[in-house]
């Protein structure tokens, strides 16, 4: 990185003192998520029947739910699960999305008719509809709510990226690679995938939020990731019914935990937007 | 202007039809994915072999996949969405005898949120920099991380738990009032047509909760689009000309400004009419609104498989015509859409 | 020979610039007249200053900008010190301004015609009901063809010189006393522009309207105007009737400008540019702007800059001119 680069970085981190407040967070959470099982102080599937619906209290800080287990340890074990959807899902989303793209982009012709008709028969349904139907017909797994994430975010990638690849194809990238012998392949390998990555990146993160809200929605429905599995989704399922009667912690802190994670990534697309393209600033 | 229309009119619905075209396609190919026996699935649990092939048969799941879709689109022309298994009752007859409260639901929020965001966008954007500013970015990006859910049940708790203001989450209307005389389905229309402000009231009350909680997710960014479209719009120099003229404030911040900011305000809505088909579901399950999203629901969890079809086909049927009709309502506003071949 | 009071009267108008890097000294100590009747064009290079003049004689300035001292008397009051009631009352009625870039200076999604009406409505240039007919009238005085039909037209469905006469139709809508014309032509092909400028020529000796035009372009100003502002840095060198500026420019910029411009008609940029450049307006600047580039610079010229008075209305401020 060069000397300007790093202090853009620095005045951008300065006026966005939030930003590195949620970068902070960020790793917070991935810190739990490395290690959640193994620092919590309960084993989250464990019922005691002795201790059901107790509130928060000094042995139990997130109180405990309809079958005595430990909110706190449930809570924490839960960000492993909901952290790996959400990149899981974004990850595959970003490569095969932006790889279509880029090539539909280079290539043009029926490459760019296929991808572009696949992309608009996702995009012309309610992207949650389309996820719950996807979980629905392939079955209750973590592996299907990644998949069904993963292809519900796919237009976004691959529309970036096709209009990144475009605006290079039409820069005469390609004509001049073939003419110094290169083969396609080589130059939207080597040139034209690369430079697409960077608004993409900005992307990527404000889906993680997203990707976790689209998951956590899916198991709150009980569709995706089923009980007794900890996901915050299915906590505040659970902790839905136990509302009306004044349990309020078993709904509330997983709850919360997923507001602060997708406030996270939120947050931390809003600052890497300004770091690398000031211009879009919302 | 009115053959620019037409001609806008019937370019985007020639744009929609192959939109429609692939709801239908990816909709039978997801109902035929099922892990197991399709037929099996809706036959319903309790069906005996002899049941299940009879299902079998008459949906054609004997048949090969090119006539089973034969037999699905000639079923879908007709009208014709299968049996729920749970109900005994004809899909389509469920799905109509619960769509006005889902439409009620979704264009009360819509209505709200607009009321909301559009003025709090331009109010930022006009005092840019301002600590009003700030606190409308950071309530925005607070905004879209809220799980839909999760307020709903949040709102739930303080509101009727804790306070005692909105009475019990349990449908469009309290037992104690009668349902008013159908007109339009909309139980608030409709009690005002019929001049009941007790019923009218009392539906308002029941509808507040969930219209707001998934209003407040499409706030944020419909807040956002206005504030950046505004500030952009609001810097250009056709306002410098404005002021340079001596437009009052009101006009150029109205017939100037905001107009021109609609415009991708406007593309935005598309955007949140995807979201709030969806939301339908998860506000629909915490309030126990009588929708076409908690019926699908249902549905789902008892195996029965023909409403939640039925279902995925009408959202997704809807969210096309309303991109339609916000292709076409841009069109109206910005005449370099309309002109230009 | 007594002159009548001058309509516009720009006395030391100093303008800043709050920017990231710093405070901008855009305009330091402005000083010209403007008489009624009378077309002034304001001559300078990019960066002079000349638009920033403009925009602070309107009070459009950006809110970045402060006025941070002088008076811009116009028809006997100080637009520096009105009320923004009074000046939205006064701009479209008593002075307009036209600006660069026709096509972007209108409101892209409403029609012409409609723009013209809202003036007319705003300042009571007629009544509701007369609304377009007065708005084609407009349309046919700055010699649009069809002006019925084209009251109907948006922007991009016109030319570049169309936009602009719609601009200036715009502009003399309710008849002011005074025209601000932001370098009017740039941007147009050399016959529009010759078009553009005979059509405002006309117009303002029809209505004996004054015409600021502010211009890089030295040979068109020399064509269309009466009288010459010369501006360097922020600051006005010179100032003289035009015949008298060519003949005998006294400010060593000025010589250099007029050595530079060959004929009528060309513009300034294309030709050998004058040594150096413009001096960095944030920090600390000396008393002649033009002193570091100026070749019969001597330790005196770092005093405070006089204002000389060379002749009838010519005004020169330098330590040595000419």
């Amino acid at each position: 990185m060069t000397a300007a680069a790093l202090r853009h970085a620095r005045y951008v981190v300065t006026e966005n003192p939030i930003t590195l407040v949620a970068f902070s967070m960020l790793l917070f959470l991935l810190f739990l998520a490395l290690l959640g099982p193994v620092l919590a102080p309960y084993d989250p599937l464990k019922s005691d029947t002795a201790s059901t619906l107790k509130p928060p209290s000094a042995r139990h800080w997130f109180g405990t739910d309809q079958l005595g287990r430990d909110m706190l340890s449930r809570v924490m074990v839960a960000t492993r699960l909901d952290m790996a959807i959400a990149f899981s899902a974004v990850a595959l989303s970003f490569a095969v999305g932006s790889l279509a793209g880029a090539c539909a982009g280079v290539f043009g012709g029926w490459t760019e008719r296929i991808v572009s008709r696949i992309s608009d028969t996702i995009m012309a349904f309610p992207l949650f509809v389309l996820a719950m139907g996807i979980v629905a017909a392939l079955g209750n797994s973590v592996f299907n709510v990644i998949l069904a994430t993963a292809i519900i975010n796919l237009p976004f990638y691959a529309r970036m990226a096709r209009a990144e690849a475009n605006v290079r194809r039409e820069a005469g990238f390609v004509e001049a690679a073939r003419l110094s012998g290169n083969g396609t392949m080589r130059v939207l390998a080597v040139h034209i995938y690369p430079n697409c990555l960077p608004p993409m990146m900005v992307q990527a993160s404000l889906n993680l939020g997203w990707a976790m809200l689209n998951a956590a929605g899916l198991a709150f429905i009980g569709l995706g990731v089923r009980p007794p599995t900890p996901e915050w989704g299915i906590l505040v399922a659970e902790g839905t019914s136990f509302i009306l009667s004044g349990e309020w912690w078993i709904a509330l802190f997983p709850g919360l935990a997923l507001m602060l994670a997708v406030f996270c990534f939120n947050l931390m697309g809003d600052g890497l937007r300004d770091l690398i393209d000031p211009r879009r600033r919302t | 202007m009115r053959a620019s229309f037409l001609r806008l009119l019937w370019r985007r619905l020639a744009a929609a039809t192959p939109g429609l075209a692939g709801v239908v396609v990816v909709t039978f190919c997801l109902m035929r994915a099922l892990p197991g026996d399709p037929a099996a699935y809706f036959a319903g649990n309790a069906a005996t072999k002899e049941a299940i092939e009879q299902v079998r048969a008459r949906l054609g799941l004997d048949k090969s996949l090119p006539e089973q879709f034969v037999v699905y689109v000639r079923d879908l022309a007709r009208g014709d969405l299968g049996q729920s298994v749970t109900t005994g009752q004809p899909v389509r007859a469920e799905m109509l005898a619960r769509l006005p409260a889902s439409l009620e639901l979704t264009l009360t929020a819509l209505l709200l949120a607009v009321a909301v965001a559009l003025p709090a966008g331009v109010l930022a954007a006009t005092r840019s920099g301002s600590w009003v500013d700030q606190a409308v970015r950071v309530l925005t990006t607070a905004g879209v991380s809220l799980p839909t859910f999760f307020t709903g049940i949040l709102f739930v708790y303080v509101f009727y738990y804790l306070l005692g203001w909105s009475p019990s989450p349990t449908g469009r209307l309290d037992s104690l009032f009668p349902t008013p005389p159908r007109v339009t389905s909309f139980y608030l229309l409709d009690s005002l047509i019929a001049r009941d402000i007790e019923t009218f009231r009392a539906c308002l009350r029941q509808l507040a909760l969930p219209a707001v909680t998934m209003a407040l997710f499409v706030m944020a960014p419909l807040a956002r689009m206005t504030r950046a479209s505004m500030l952009g719009v609001l810097g250009s120099d056709f306002i410098r000309t404005a002021r340079a003229s001596g437009l009052s404030r009101r006009t150029v911040l109205w017939t100037y400004g905001f107009r021109n900011a609609m415009l991708p305000v406007v593309t935005t809505l598309g955007m949140i009419f995807s979201y709030m088909l969806g939301a339908n579901v998860l506000v629909e399950k915490v309030f126990a609104w009588p929708g076409i999203g908690s019926f699908a629901l249902e549905s789902l969890l008892a195996s029965d498989y023909a409403p939640v079809q039925g279902f995925i086909l009408i959202m997704a049927t809807l969210y096309v015509l309303l991109n339609l009709i916000i292709d076409i309502l841009y069109g109206l506003i910005d005449p370099r859409v309309r002109i230009e071949a | 020979m007594a002159t009548p009071a001058p309509l516009l009267s720009v006395e030391d108008l100093s303008v800043e610039f709050r920017t990231r890097d710093g405070l901008v000294k855009a305009l330091d100590r402005v000083s010209f007249d403007v008489h009624r009747g009378e077309t002034v064009g304001v001559v300078g290079e990019s960066g002079s200053g000349k638009s920033v003049t403009a925009f602070a004689v309107m009070r459009i300035l950006d809110p970045a900008a402060r006025i941070t001292g002088g008076q811009v008397a116009f028809d006997g009051v100080d637009l520096v010190a009105a009320r923004e009631s009074e000046l939205e009352a006064r701009r479209g009625r008593d002075l307009s301004m036209i600006f660069q870039n026709p096509r972007t200076a209108l409101n892209p999604i409403r029609q012409v015609g409609r723009q013209i009406g809202d003036v007319l409505l705003r300042h009571g240039g007629a009544k509701r009901g007369e609304l377009r007919k007065r708005a084609v009238e407009l349309l046919a005085q700055v010699q649009i063809p069809d002006p019925e039909r084209r009251y109907w037209a948006y922007p991009f469905e016109l030319s570049g010189g169309m936009c602009q006469r719609v601009m200036i139709a715009l502009a003399l809508a309710c008849g002011p006393a005074l025209l601000v014309a932001d370098e009017p032509t740039t941007g147009l092909d050399v016959t529009t522009q010759a078009a553009i400028m005979d059509l405002i020529d006309e117009l303002a000796r029809a209505k004996r309207m004054a015409t600021l035009l502010i211009t890089h372009d030295l040979g068109l100003a020399a064509l269309h105007c009466e009288r010459i502002v010369v501006m360097h840095a922020g600051h006005v060198v010179e100032s003289a009737p035009t015949a008298e500026l060519f003949a005998s420019p006294r400010h060593p910029y000025t010589a250099k400008l007029i050595a530079a411009t060959p004929g009528p008609g060309v513009s300034l940029d294309e030709l050998a540019a004058i040594p150096g450049g413009l001096p960095d307006l944030r920090g600390e600047l000396p008393a002649c702007r033009y002193s570091r580039r100026c070749e019969r610079y001597a330790p005196f010229c770092d005093e405070p800059l006089p204002l000389t008075e060379v002749g009838p209305r010519h005004t020169v401020a330098c330590a040595k001119p000419l």
